[in-house]
């Protein structure tokens, strides 16, 4: 599974890293990106799920 | 002078968001409303249009060039208090109080100037001075049978939290409560309104004057104010009356909205036992609690300004209409949330818009997380159990926040 956070989307809400420190980082003007370019962990999908589910900005793209 | 309007008999083509049922309680309103007409009017305080769902309040919000931002006061200013406000500074009315009055371009550069201020990594740094406030307001609390959860606690904390950023004396939280009350809270008054921000600019042009004098003499000042100052240095876009606008939107944007929600949050918990015996023996549903309470009870409406004669889903919108941006109602939209009138601390999706949607996204979202969780945590870990007393009345504030101004609370042993 990927994550991608769309950029032209984030408004930084900061759902994401509230609920995923582990998948998102977000810079000093809040907007977030995933720290994982490659496939996520297995033991993060459920997290990064959670993440896309709650961000206001439908920004988070998740791809098998 | 103070309108009176009379009750709302027909919330579908007259509604008032200062009736007092509104206040009370516009859960239902809100909720016969999305069935039957989705997007409410009234002529009362000029032409306002009133979206209820999800999908409506967050395409508006998403669409800044239709609907402006340059007028979002829900209570709109009289057109003599603007032209009394010309005679004081006849600047800041050309730029409002940007980023929140402003749209693209202005928008986006004042706030990218002031998000760093409120980062984490920031934010962090405030939460051992919230939790000194929390505690010291605990100690005069503690003991005492009756409590007024609204001016004996939330009403404190946000104020001197925020006083702090703006390197400003503590001794002022008392007269800001009171200008920022005054402005957007008892708007109606308009005469009481226009003194509120008439002192508020006299009294921020005297503090940035100081400034400018002491940076100018080589002081280290770090405060957010004098950081404004100094960017002035580097950026000339960064005119006086921008710093003086900004300046006043510091000051009032944190203060009442945060207050309201760590007040509704007191009043949720100390009306469910359950809530609040879940919460202090699992602190672990922190996080999503404080969302939950942010979405059920959304404090922050704010209006937009149709900019052009719209035909927005069925509703004939003429160009300087207004339309209140209805977050809290939007955020009880049951296509969205499951069970929207269920307050559930451990909702697992959440995707409330409390802080807004789209480029105005509240800027100040970190800070008052932290100020609720501080406030919370400290409240129900050092006192008693309490609850609602139902033998004194509540009382509630709305219209741009909504929120208790009066909470009485008995504790339990
Ligand atoms: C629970 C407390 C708070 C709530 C519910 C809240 C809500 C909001 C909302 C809904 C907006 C969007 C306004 C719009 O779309 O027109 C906003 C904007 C803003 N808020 Fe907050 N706010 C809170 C606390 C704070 C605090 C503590 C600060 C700190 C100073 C702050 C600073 C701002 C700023 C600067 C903006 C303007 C952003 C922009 O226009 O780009 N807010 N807030
Ligand atoms: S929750 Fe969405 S909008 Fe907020 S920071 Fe994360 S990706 Fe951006």
């Amino acid at each position: 599974m990927k994550v991608n956070v769309d950029e032209t989307k984030c408004q930084g809400h900061s759902r994401c890293y509230i609920i995923a420190p582990e998948i998102f980082e977000v810079d000093d003007y809040g907007y977030s990106h995933s720290k994982f370019t490659d496939d996520l962990p297995k033991d993060l999908e459920e997290k990064a799920k959670l993440a896309c589910e709650n961000c206001p900005e439908f920004a988070i793209e998740i791809s098998e | 002078m103070t309108t009176k309007l009379g009750p709302v008999k027909d919330w579908e083509n007259d509604f008032d968001v200062l009736d007092y049922s509104y206040l009370n309680n516009p859960f239902e309103i809100w909720d016969k409303l999305r069935d039957r007409c989705p997007i409410a009017h009234t002529d009362r305080r000029g032409s306002n249009w009133l979206p209820t769902t999800y999908d409506d309040v967050t395409k508006i919000a998403h669409d800044f060039m239709t609907f402006s931002s340059t007028q979002v006061l829900v209570i709109p200013f009289m057109e003599t208090a603007r032209q009394d406000m010309e005679n004081i500074n006849p600047e800041v009315l050309g730029y409002g109080a940007p980023p929140i009055t402003a749209d693209p371009p202005l928008q986006t550069w004042t706030r990218r100037l002031i998000l760093p201020w409120f980062s984490h990594k920031k934010v962090a740094e405030y939460e051992p001075l919230t939790q000194s406030i929390c505690d010291n307001l605990i100690d005069k609390i503690i003991g005492r049978q009756f409590v007024d959860g609204a001016v004996d606690y939330a009403q404190q904390i946000p104020v001197r939290v925020i006083s702090h950023i703006l390197g400003v004396p503590e001794e002022m939280t008392d007269t800001f409560t009171t200008w920022v009350r005054d402005f957007l809270e008892f708007a109606d008054n308009s005469e009481n309104r226009f003194n509120s921000i008439r002192d508020i600019v006299i009294y921020l042009m005297t503090v940035i004057d100081q400034r400018k004098k002491l940076i100018s003499q080589g002081e280290n000042l770090d405060d957010i104010i004098s950081f404004l100052i100094k960017e002035q240095k580097t950026n000339s876009e960064i005119n006086d009356a921008i710093v003086l606008g900004m300046s006043i939107l510091l000051l009032i944007a944190g203060i009442d909205t945060t207050w309201s929600a760590i007040g509704s949050a007191l009043w949720h918990l100390g009306s469910n036992r359950e809530d609040l015996v879940m919460l202090k023996n699992q602190p672990e549903i922190m996080d999503t609690a404080i969302e939950e309470l942010l979405r059920a009870y959304s404090p922050v409406t704010m209006a937009r300004v149709v900019t052009k004669d719209t035909d927005y889903n069925g509703c004939p919108m003429k160009q300087g209409d207004k339309v209140l941006m209805n977050f809290p109602a939007a955020n009880r939209d049951p296509l969205v949330f499951e069970n929207p009138q269920v307050v559930n601390l451990r909702r697992k999706i959440n995707r409330h818009i409390a802080f807004g949607s789209g480029i105005h996204r509240c800027g100040g979202a970190n800070l008052a997380r932290m100020e609720l969780k501080v406030a919370i945590r400290t409240f129900i870990d050092r006192l008693p159990d309490f609850k609602v007393d139902e033998s004194k009345p509540v009382m509630w504030a709305g219209g741009q926040v909504r929120g208790p101004r009066v909470l009485p609370l008995a504790f339990l042993d």
